[in-house]
């Protein structure tokens, strides 16, 4: 049984990079443990020697020549941004 | 005419190519029975002006004598499926007002083959869930109903297959995940079948876990579902898991002839607590191979138990990575910040915003299980057990099994809201027979095949070896002429 604590979980919240309120951790904890006493079955499963798998089908990936395929968009590539100012993305102040 | 919006694909075709039938008039019915089918909220996004202008453009390739199979069919395609100009949220908040400026290329390829997209389809949020109550427009409802209960149509494709048993559109795409085709099918009484992985381009689908997407149709039939199909799939550059394999002719594979197949019964998927009458469903399945003249064979898959577990890291895992796209600065939805608020603010605000609870409950887990110090005890533990269910298939088919026959689904479908929010192992449960063959990589169909007593329609899933869809879709279609599923659900809504 994996127990998730609070400080735990809000670390989790942290590094997915969702607000989690305080007082929500309690459940996020529980529900997390919940999900990871159910992936422990895992352990059951002899696993020495195996590979993980990298690719479900077998298969080398397609190579092609190193060339500009596409550009020149900017007004579409800009045309969902939430805030797009004089042909940029628009986000907070990052640097001081 | 009447009814025109029940046609089959196949039942369109030939009379749209024997001139009996226009493309408009096609349209213009499943355009009417959309409108008056707001109970079930299967269409989300509705392009009635779009499906017009595409009709005439079909009808008049018909008329030059130029038509592929799917020229002037009206379908749906699901709201994972970026489509140019046309909105495309994977029925999430966090990508309301997104409007691609592209086209995915299986729609795409729809659309370059003739068929009339209709509007977009309901599912839950990107992808994730079996009821398709995570949707940002709400819950999806299964046009079969037995009591006053709103029934789930299932997940995550659930408008889709809603849609395509309430004939509000001749065919369907779907996407499947864990199992995001195959059991709505079942719930629904309709036909679902997911690709072996790499038949169909994932370029332009939202991303949910890319080593398990797959696009596929669902549609009333099985001969449907070949015709549909083959205009999915091929090699696309554009998506580097894409198989560069010639893509056969589908249908004419459906010969009728299935002597001699060998079709596994894999004795793990005998459960505790799988109903009665989905066992004798299943022993009914297989007698009805055997009566077309297959030799049907007790297979072992052993390691099948594992598989939901392996699946709830490695997709979550996945997911985790791929919906760190959804920041605020793109595309979509940003929240309004505070003063003070810099860039972390914005994120964290934005995700919690924009991402419903079940959303976030995996991001969290898949951060969680690829996190520094427990990399190697979840997520490698994991991928090495996917190895050792890809291997148990492998043996099986090593050993001449052509196909395997099981449930699609532990339970027909259930009320909506039922299954507690505060489990979410419990909803998993329901992909305990399709998760097993999006790990191996595996082409898998569900087929109606039956009423249970309180009379839902329950399927039947074949799965077959890779790259043989052909096979599989003649055995399915076999099975299927068998089972002879007939019912529809009588309209309420």
């Amino acid at each position: 049984m994996s127990e998730i604590d609070l400080d735990t979980a809000r670390k989790v919240a942290h590094l997915a990079r969702i607000a989690v309120p305080d007082e929500n951790l309690p459940a996020l904890a529980q529900e997390l443990s919940q999900m990871l006493t159910f992936m422990e079955q895992l352990n059951e499963v002899d696993v020495e020697g195996v590979e993980p798998m990298t690719s479900v089908t077998p298969m080398r990936l397609k190579r092609r020549a190193d060339g500009v395929t596409d550009g020149n968009m900017q007004a579409k590539i800009l045309s969902n941004a939430p805030d797009a100012r004089e042909g940029f993305f628009a986000v907070p102040k990052v640097v001081e | 005419m009447s009814d025109l919006n029940k046609l089959t694909i196949a039942e369109a075709r030939d009379l749209l190519r024997a001139g009996d039938v226009t493309s408009v008039a096609l349209t213009e019915a499943c355009l009417a029975v959309i409108e008056s089918a707001g109970k079930l909220n299967a269409f989300v996004h509705h392009t009635p002006d779009l499906a017009l202008e595409r009709a005439k453009a079909a009808d008049a390739r018909i008329a030059a004598g130029d038509a592929p199979a799917m020229c002037g069919i009206p379908v749906g395609i699901k709201d994972l499926f970026c489509t140019a100009g046309v909105a495309s949220q994977a029925a999430s908040g966090i990508l309301e007002g997104f409007k691609p400026e592209y086209e995915s290329t299986v729609s795409a390829q729809l659309r370059d083959a003739g068929a009339v997209m209709l509007g977009k389809l309901n599912m839950d949020e990107f992808a994730m869930g079996s009821s398709n109550e995570s949707s940002v427009y709400g819950n999806a409802v299964n046009p079969w109903k037995v009591d006053a209960r709103d029934l789930t149509p299932g997940g995550s494709s659930g408008g889709s297959a809603a849609a395509v048993a309430a004939d509000l559109c001749l065919a369907a795409t779907g996407t499947d995940t864990g199992g995001s085709i195959r059991q709505p099918a079942a719930f629904t009484g309709t036909v679902g079948i997911k690709p072996t992985y790499g038949r169909c381009s994932r370029w332009g689908i939202v991303a949910f876990a890319s080593s398990l997407d797959q696009a596929g149709p669902m549609t009333k039939t099985v001969r449907d579902a070949a015709i549909m199909l083959e205009a999915m799939c091929g090699h696309d550059p554009k998506d580097s898991t894409s198989a560069d394999l010639p893509v056969p002719d589908l249908e004419a594979m459906l010969t009728g002839d299935i002597r001699g197949t060998k079709i596994g019964i894999p004795r793990e998927y005998r459960m505790d607590g799988t109903p009665a009458e989905i066992e004798a469903l299943w022993a009914k399945g297989a007698e009805m191979l055997r009566d077309a003249g297959a030799e049907i064979v007790d297979i072992s898959l052993p390691h099948t138990k594992y598989a939901l577990p392996a699946y709830y890291v490695i997709a979550p895992a996945e997911a985790s990575s791929n919906l760190a796209r959804y920041d605020g600065v793109r595309y979509g939805h940003r929240a309004t910040l505070g003063p003070g608020d810099g860039i972390t603010q914005m994120y964290e605000k934005t995700r919690a915003e924009g991402f419903g609870p079940e959303v976030q409950r995996r991001v969290m887990i898949g951060t969680y299980v690829l996190s520094a110090g427990f990399y190697d005890a979840y997520y490698n533990r994991a991928r090495k057990v996917r190895t050792l269910i890809k291997r148990d298939f492998e043996q099986a088919f090593a050993a001449g099994i052509d196909a395997i026959l099981t449930p699609a689904t532990p339970s027909s479908a259930f009320g909506l809201g039922e299954i507690a929010e505060a489990d979410p192992v419990q909803m998993y449960l329901n992909d305990v027979f399709t998760v097993t063959v999006n790990l191996a990589g595996l082409p898998g169909i569900a087929v109606p095949a039956g009423l249970d007593a309180q009379g839902l329609p329950l399927g039947l899933q074949l799965i077959g070896r890779p790259w043989e869809e052909g096979p599989l879709l003649r055995t399915a279609h076999v099975l299927e002429t068998a089972a002879g599923f007939v019912s529809k659900p009588s309209k309420w809504w």
